[in-house]
């Protein structure tokens, strides 16, 4: 009896033990008090201190972006923390550059709050709000790329640019990750969204997989300075790969609506003609809209596909079209080292690289 | 056995890191560059060196007089958890400058085998106490020489032509299975 007895015993008193300490720590030492979050030197938020910036803002509905939750590994929630933040800490080094330590950058999501603090958050990111969603459309675009049409519920609608992207949050979890939006914003009260699978992708995966129309979703935006330079008059290319598509079809949208005069030429690479989508829609604004010209290119067309198009990179393609011409602006989307390869040719053309916009997937 | 004996059989013949193999997380992943080694080094040190003296009495003075020896697994981990948590807030609170070098590595350190290890190892060598904080200081030492060494020898490959596959973790297990090769010249010298 007493052997049993006594091991219980002293394991839940020493375990109760710790844990009273832990407990009286968290009361007494780990409680800054009420500190004070000044945001652009005009709103002013009361916080019980200890916890990190992150949190406070999302708690006081200020969505900054963040893809990981808070674990800093995204690099996303960087904003300008004027006074009160502390040392930059070896956590963040790794997403700040020296022009972003020079201007007082750091992670949200590393920052706790001990003493009142000074923030510099950009206007569009306080505009940011949270929208609880309704799936309405699930449809395949391709073997891998689905469009998801997203009705907005609570609030009922949404301002972006063209070009700007929202935040996915994954059910049951506190990860966000991003989206652009596909739809143009004249559409108020929905937004589309184009998800290509990631084999192992937590969050596309989610969507391919478990995704049903009637879900209930809550989306965080708009983000990114990625959108279309309204007030220019220059004439437009615009680039794209896979999901690149969706943030270009807003603008292409954008555009056609309002009978734009500007010239807009998009070349859009993809691999074989499974890979191609949204072609009909694009050939039909084509008709309509003369100022408009849709260039598909195919890397590696199969005998099936049956195509008399483009064949190639896109970047040959966009050196064979593209006059030289220094009155033009760029917008790309898509992987990385397109969009390296892509600038390339685009100064090379004339264009130069402040009127080159792009968003790395 | 002398306290300078276990102190340079800590840091050269029973390396933790290079002889058993422990802490090998964040041996691998912490020791890209040299600031970081050197901070999570610091570390494992005084976390080493406090759970070990806290757990000493707790097997010594509560476990062994009631008959509940084989408790000590569980409760060695659950002491280090929570003093890690503790040490944690009251770093944040009074020690500022030492949270900016310490802070972020803390919380990983808790799941470190070594700083189970270490508290396991001084139960089942017989070691008093004062042995046993000097073998937790100085296996503390040890792992941190050996990551800096890392470190020092990861930033070199930085240069180097290394094949695809094995860039990141894959180079760093060969090396440190070499390092290891290279202390195994230093067996011998003290028996534990
Ligand atoms: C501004 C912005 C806009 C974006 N817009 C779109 C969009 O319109 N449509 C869309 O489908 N995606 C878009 N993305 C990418 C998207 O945010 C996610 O990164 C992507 O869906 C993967 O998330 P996941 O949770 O499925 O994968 P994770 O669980 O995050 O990652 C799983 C694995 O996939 C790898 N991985 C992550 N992202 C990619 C990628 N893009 N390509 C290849 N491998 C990857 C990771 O390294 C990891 O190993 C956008 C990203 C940004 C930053
Ligand atoms: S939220 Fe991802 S780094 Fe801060």
């Amino acid at each position: 009896m007493m052997e049993v007895l006594i091991p219980i015993l002293v394991m839940c008193s020493i375990a109760s033990g710790l844990a009273v300490l832990l407990a009286v720590a968290d009361k007494y030492i780990a409680s800054y008090g009420e500190c004070k979050l000044i945001i652009n030197k005009d709103t002013e938020i009361t916080v019980e201190g200890g916890d990190t910036l992150l949190s406070y803002l999302i708690d006081n509905e200020i969505y900054m972006p963040s893809a990981c939750g808070g674990k800093g590994t995204c690099g996303y929630c960087k904003l300008k923390v004027l006074e009160g933040g502390g040392t930059v800490l070896p956590t963040e080094t790794p997403f700040l550059t020296k022009h972003d330590i020079a201007q007082a950058v750091r992670l949200a999501c590393q920052v706790k709050v001990k003493k009142d603090v000074e923030l510099g958050i950009p206007d569009d990111l306080l505009a940011a709000q949270q929208f609880k969603t309704v799936i309405e459309i699930i449809e395949d675009l391709t073997h891998d790329i689905k469009r998801i049409v997203f009705k907005l519920i609570d609030p009922e609608k949404i301002e972006f640019k063209a070009g700007q992207y929202v935040q996915f949050c994954i059910p049951e979890t506190t990860e966000y990750r991003a989206y652009s939006v596909a739809s143009q914003p004249s559409i108020a009260d929905r937004i589309e969204l184009m998800i290509r699978h990631i084999p192992g992708g937590l969050c596309s995966g989610y969507v391919h997989e478990c995704l049903e129309e009637g879900d209930e979703i809550f989306l965080t935006g708009a983000y990114g300075d990625f959108y279309l330079r309204e007030e220019s008059t220059k004439d437009i290319i615009c680039v794209a790969g896979g999901c690149g598509m969706a943030p270009i079809r807003s603008i292409v949208k954008h555009l056609h609506e309002k009978g734009s005069t500007r010239k807009i030429t998009y070349f859009f690479g993809a691999r074989q003609k499974r890979d191609l989508f949204c072609t009909e829609e694009l050939r039909a604004i084509e008709k309509e809209f003369p100022n408009f010209k849709y260039i598909p290119a195919l890397s590696e067309p199969i005998s099936e596909d049956d195509w008399d198009g483009e064949v190639g990179l896109i970047t040959a393609t966009m050196q064979k079209h593209m006059k030289h011409d220094e009155n033009q602006e760029a917008y790309l989307c898509g992987p990385p080292p397109m969009l390296e390869a892509a600038v390339k040719v685009l100064t090379a053309k004339g264009v130069s690289k402040s009127d080159i916009y792009y968003d790395e997937f | 056995m002398a306290l300078f004996m276990i102190f340079f059989a800590t840091l050269f013949t029973h390396n933790i890191a290079l002889t058993y193999f422990l802490g090998m997380c964040p041996f691998i992943s912490v020791s890209k560059n040299l600031k970081t080694a050197w901070g999570m080094g610091v570390a494992v040190v005084f976390v080493m060196t406090v759970t070990a003296a806290i757990n000493w009495p707790i097997y010594y003075k509560v476990l062994v007089p009631l008959k509940a020896e084989f408790l000590y697994y569980v409760l060695f981990i659950i002491t280090i958890a929570a003093l890690v948590q503790f040490v944690e807030m009251v770093t944040e609170r009074y020690l500022p400058a030492l949270q900016v070098t310490l802070g972020v590595f803390l919380p990983l350190i808790t799941v470190n085998c070594a700083i189970l290890g270490v508290s396991l190892f001084m139960i089942l060598r017989n070691y008093s106490y004062a042995q046993s904080v000097v073998f937790a200081f100085g296996s503390g030492v040890g792992w941190t020489l050996a990551i800096i060494a890392m470190s020092g020898i990861r930033t070199k490959l930085m240069f180097a032509d290394i094949p695809k596959g094995l860039v990141g973790p894959g180079i760093t297990m060969i090396i440190a299975g070499i390092m290891a090769l290279a202390f195994m010249g230093f067996a011998g010298m003290v028996g534990v």
